[in-house]
């Protein structure tokens, strides 16, 4: 990375100055240049949606078809045996609805507890508020491994062993440590001037962040409950090691686990990998534009 | 920071109901501390109060469930230094890093200044967003999704991927996730393939806020694509780059679901990664302490890492407002 942004860095302030007119920007007028570019990114796109034409194609393929017309053909029927095989061994509407369950209620929750702790950092402005910003930061970066183990054995003997709310309870506090740093962000700018006639309005501090503060930051709550509830639907360590049975599992976990199967076959692990990305595709293609501000929001410091 | 505390209150919602002299003994963000309340028990008892333990039991050698817990003191990492599987692990990580950082991030650069500078002017936005609507697609599957689709399509006898290989008339197609020479560069692959997708859509949607004004004028002076791309695109979204470069190296790091699903670690450790290393132990070989060992240095690892790069992005904005 450095080696490309230090040249970068020193060239920029004189670079206008000393450039010419170059033959290359000529090139680029021109109709052909664009066209060549244009297939250059095509092609990047093809690429990166082969394997889920793939996948589609021999998801509804019969292994027969496949073995004998290869991956690339178009099933001259529709076999649906993959997607009905893969249905019934995982009972898959039991993990859609754990996965359902858990992503939802950690969005919400998540959501909420940001706000809290960001009201008080943002709008209270507490003491030290750089450390304990910092602080939910590193939360964010530790790697699950340097936790998993004690809070399996905590689990286990608070009796939330295998049960959904241990792991809901875990991604609440992980998801919110973003959610603060990115809302304590926000809520620092949050313009003086309401506050203040909200407190002159006689408003406590609780019926000021409901009435106040909650409206105006309703946007950027929304795209927060939709990445918390992404980011825990694709979660896969946790719920790995905390999910232990087959009626607790979520969507990723069951897929995984099914894995190294013998019954297996190629139409099986296609069309388990197609219904299971189907619930994510179709979230992603509900709240697109308001993701891409998401992401945009994230990146910015 | 502290100065700002201090003033901070005057102006304050507290300012005028509360009368001067409880203010002197109450600041004004003393009663805002309950809303912290919550996060702060869960934040202890879900990852101080379990980070805390990790590193305790990173002290002893112990079995894991109800087994006695044996103290070895330092024993653990010492016996880490001598582990050849654990520095494979670390170098992996290099080529993790490689994978989902380095080349992500440059691909991911040329693609948006692209998209955003070139294809977007010249055949409209729609064409532009579409193409970065397909370079995100695979950053909104699952991992384990993602990992089992490649894990079936890169199969050495069934795969997708050697079926037309030797439909193509390859006789003896690699081995691709199961040869201890192939499988780390297909893996990586494979990780560049999910991760692409990310820089592009942060960086262009930095783009959006240089000023149009610089490339017109670049251009009016004559200044070809390759040399805007140097003296105004990088410069200009360096914020965005240290962003992505410090958030897709933590995750680089900690990488653990696409190694599960794709090698789980094989053949032969050649895929080995510390995360995975670390589970293995916990869960796999009993070694629980040796386990807590590994989490814990890969911590220490990751936060070196982000403080160092964190460093950097202020390095560089100092030389920036100095240079202006």
């Amino acid at each position: 990375m450095s080696t490309l942004t230090a040249p970068a860095s020193t060239t920029a302030p004189s670079a206008p100055k000393k450039v010419r007119a170059s033959r290359q920007d000529e090139r680029h007028r021109r109709g052909v240049a664009r066209w060549f570019v244009l297939s250059a990114a095509v092609v990047v796109a093809l690429v990166i949606l082969a394997p889920f034409v793939i996948m589609v194609l021999n998801a509804l393929k019969s292994p027969q078809e496949y073995s004998q017309d290869g991956p690339l053909s178009l099933p001259s029927h529709l076999y649906l045996d993959g997607v009905v095989n893969f249905w019934e061994r995982t009972e898959f509407p039991v993990k859609l609805w754990n996965s359902f369950f858990i992503s939802g209620v950690v969005a919400v929750l998540g959501t909420l507890l940001s706000l809290l702790n960001a009201y008080a950092i943002g709008v209270g402005r507490i003491k030290g508020r750089l450390w304990i910003v910092t602080l939910f930061l590193l939360a964010n970066m530790l790697p699950q491994e340097a936790l998993i183990y004690p809070l399996f054995d905590m689990a286990q003997k608070v009796g939330l062993s295998n049960s959904p709310w241990s792991v809901i309870i875990i991604f609440t506090v992980i998801q919110s440590a973003f959610g603060t740093y990115l809302l304590a962000s926000v809520l620092g700018t949050f313009p003086p001037a309401l506050l203040e006639a909200a407190a002159l309005d006689g408003a406590g501090r609780w019926r000021i962040l409901w009435r106040v503060v909650f409206p105006i930051v309703r946007p950027t709550l929304g795209v927060l409950m939709i990445f918390f509830f992404i980011w825990t639907w694709n979660e896969f360590f946790i719920p790995l090691v905390m999910l232990t049975t087959g009626d607790t599992q979520t969507v990723p976990i069951a897929l995984a686990s099914l894995q190294g199967d013998r019954m297996m076959d190629a139409p099986t692990t296609n069309a388990g990998a197609l219904i299971s990305l189907l619930p994510a595709l179709v979230f992603f293609l509900i709240f697109q534009r308001t993701l891409t501000r998401g992401v945009t929001a994230g990146s910015v410091k | 920071m502290t100065a700002q505390v201090e003033v901070r209150p005057e102006t304050g919602p507290e300012a005028r109901p509360v009368s001067r002299q409880r203010r002197r003994r109450r600041p004004a963000w003393v009663p805002y501390l309950p809303y912290l309340i919550p996060g702060a028990v869960a934040f202890v008892v879900v990852i101080g109060y379990p980070f805390v333990t990790n590193v305790y039991i990173s002290l002893f050698s112990w079995r894991g469930g109800m087994s006695p817990l044996q103290w070895v003191g330092l024993g653990n990492y010492a016996e880490l230094m001598q582990d050849t599987a654990f520095w494979t692990s670390f170098t992996n990580s290099v080529a993790m890093i490689a994978a989902m950082v380095v080349a992500p991030t440059l691909i991911g650069l040329v693609l948006a200044a692209v998209l955003f500078d070139y294809l977007g002017r010249r055949f409209g936005g729609r064409v532009a967003a579409v193409l970065r609507a397909t370079y995100y697609l695979p950053q909104i599957l699952p991992v384990a999704v993602a990992g089992v689709l490649w894990n079936w399509i890169l199969n050495s006898q069934t795969g997708a991927l050697n079926v037309i290989l030797r439909g193509l008339g390859v006789d003896s197609p690699p081995n691709w996730l199961g040869d201890t020479s192939t499988a780390l560069p297909t893996v990586a692959a494979v990780l560049v393939w999910v991760q692409i997708g990310y820089p592009v859509v942060i960086f262009m949607s930095a783009l959006q806020r240089v000023d149009p004004e610089l490339y017109e004028a670049a251009e009016l002076d004559g200044a070809g694509w390759w040399r805007r791309f140097r003296a105004i695109t990088l410069p200009q979204i360096r914020p965005e780059t240290f962003v992505v470069t410090l958030t897709c190296t933590v995750a680089a790091l900690k990488v653990f679901g696409p190694i599960y699903v794709l090698t789980r670690g094989g053949p032969e450790s050649s895929t080995l990664v510390p995360s995975y290393y670390s589970y293995l132990n916990f869960f796999d070989k009993s070694k629980v302490g040796y386990g807590a060992a590994v989490a814990t240095v890969l911590t220490l690892v990751i936060i070196v890492v982000a403080v160092v790069i964190l460093g950097l992005q202020n390095r560089a904005q100092r030389r920036e407002e100095e240079g202006r």
